[in-house]
């Protein structure tokens, strides 16, 4: 039987959700035993593959760059997992959209002190007006809650994907939670 | 006086007195209802509709807290209908304002949280408000934070049953409401508040907190050691 495809996406999150996903220690060898990590932090992939099985996004969309890799995420990707709180809610990165981007920018690059007070236009992708759980972009197969999810919760819904389980019954089968 | 009624709840027969509600003949015979503004010693209002059940003969969903039992009353505690509720109770709770778990002093102890869990409510389909909203931190020993309030009025109920001092009411209509203290002045300035912090023990989420013990806060009391090794030394 050939390996699954696994790929990791990392958005508007602090990669809290990845590290936790590294402490599933030597169950990684199980997981890796069932697939293949073909993108994401973890690994030296430039581009986002063809025919991906399973991927996890962590982070919220903050950014014209995150929702751009984001929708090619989904549009290669069988089943798209919210990896975390931040995905799922916009958690932390969220609590900025009260003030809104341009308050934010300026309170960082303006107000505080600078060398060169300036607020970045170039090689840097524009803030979006406010900062959404992944599902208000793009449809989401299962909500992996968690800041960050625990280790053993990241195994028992990898590994019921990977084994073919629908994402409603993993859902049915994992309780959840935030925070 | 109270007299004795029957009534059906999920099927099984149940006696009840007249005074009592669905939700306490319900917790009589160890049927658990959801609830979130029900607090144990302190009146019902009906606030939160998490503990709406079914009756027969009546279209509308009733709230067991505030509804008297009656002859003959057929209830339904659990059915699709009302979960489908429920669920969709807590995810309002949560969109309404700015419930970010990670980051609240009340993670891991909190009832919103907790029902999250217990009903299944993994994201939200509506659209988070992301409301702008003051934290009054005036008072010496607690705070208020309304992007974590949920509007229950537990706080407000403790204060005017139990405490008897009443510094707490609801300002505003519908979301736009706001726990206020003394009329809307900041609760430092007070002079109705007791400082005695049983809205604080009853908040069900991190609205209402005691300073001082969350992230980098808590602050040591040193000055108690020259007094201790100076007794200890005493006592030698």
């Amino acid at each position: 039987m050939s390996k699954a495809r696994l790929a990791t996406m990392w958005l508007d999150g602090c990669s809290g959700c990845h590290m936790s996903f590294l402490d599933m220690d030597e169950l990684l060898l199980e997981v890796l035993g069932k697939a293949d990590i073909v993108y994401g932090a973890f690994v030296d992939a430039k581009e986002f593959p063809e025919g991906v099985d399973v991927t996890l996004v962590e982070g919220a969309v903050g950014s014209s760059e995150d929702l751009r890799k984001l929708k090619m995420a989904r549009e290669r990707s069988r089943v798209l997992v919210a990896f975390g709180d931040c995905a799922v809610t916009g958690n932390v990165p969220s609590l900025r959209n009260p003030i809104g981007p341009k308050a934010v920018l300026e309170s960082v690059y303006l107000e505080k002190p600078a060398v060169n007070p300036q607020i970045p236009s170039q090689l840097v992708p524009e803030l979006l007006e406010e900062d959404l759980p992944i599902h208000a972009w793009v449809p989401v197969d299962l909500y992996l809650t968690g800041c960050p999810p625990s280790a053993a919760r990241i195994y028992d819904c990898v590994k019921r994907l990977l084994d073919g389980e629908p994402p409603e019954a993993v859902s049915e089968a994992v309780a959840f939670k935030f925070g | 006086m109270s007299e004795v009624r029957t009534l059906q709840i999920d099927g099984k027969d149940v006696a009840a007195r007249s005074d009592q509600t669905i939700l306490s003949a319900a917790q009589d015979n160890e049927i658990g209802i959801p609830t979130l503004c029900h607090l144990e010693g302190l009146s019902d209002v009906g606030a939160c509709r998490l503990c709406v059940v079914e009756v027969e003969g009546t279209p509308k969903l009733l709230p067991s807290c505030t509804t008297r039992v009656e002859e003959g009353m057929k209830i339904t505690t659990t059915s699709e209908r009302l979960v489908a509720y429920r669920r969709k109770m807590i995810e309002m709770f949560f969109v309404e304002r700015n419930h970010i778990c990670a980051v609240c002093v009340a993670n891991n102890h909190c009832e919103l949280q907790d029902l999250a869990t217990r009903l299944g409510v993994d994201h939200f389909d509506l659209p988070l408000m992301h409301p702008k909203l003051p934290v009054d931190a005036t008072h010496e020993r607690f705070a208020i934070d309304h992007n974590r309030c949920i509007l229950c009025t537990r706080c407000v109920r403790v204060c005017d049953e139990v405490e008897q001092a009443h510094t707490w009411d609801v300002a505003g209509r519908g979301a736009e409401s706001l726990i206020v203290s003394d009329l809307g002045t900041p609760w430092g300035s007070s002079t109705t508040c007791t400082s005695c912090g049983k809205c604080v023990q009853v908040c069900p989420t991190g609205a209402l907190f005691e300073k001082g013990r969350s992230v980098a806060e808590p602050k040591a009391r040193r000055p108690y050691l020259p007094y201790l090794v100076r007794v200890a030394e005493r006592e030698q």
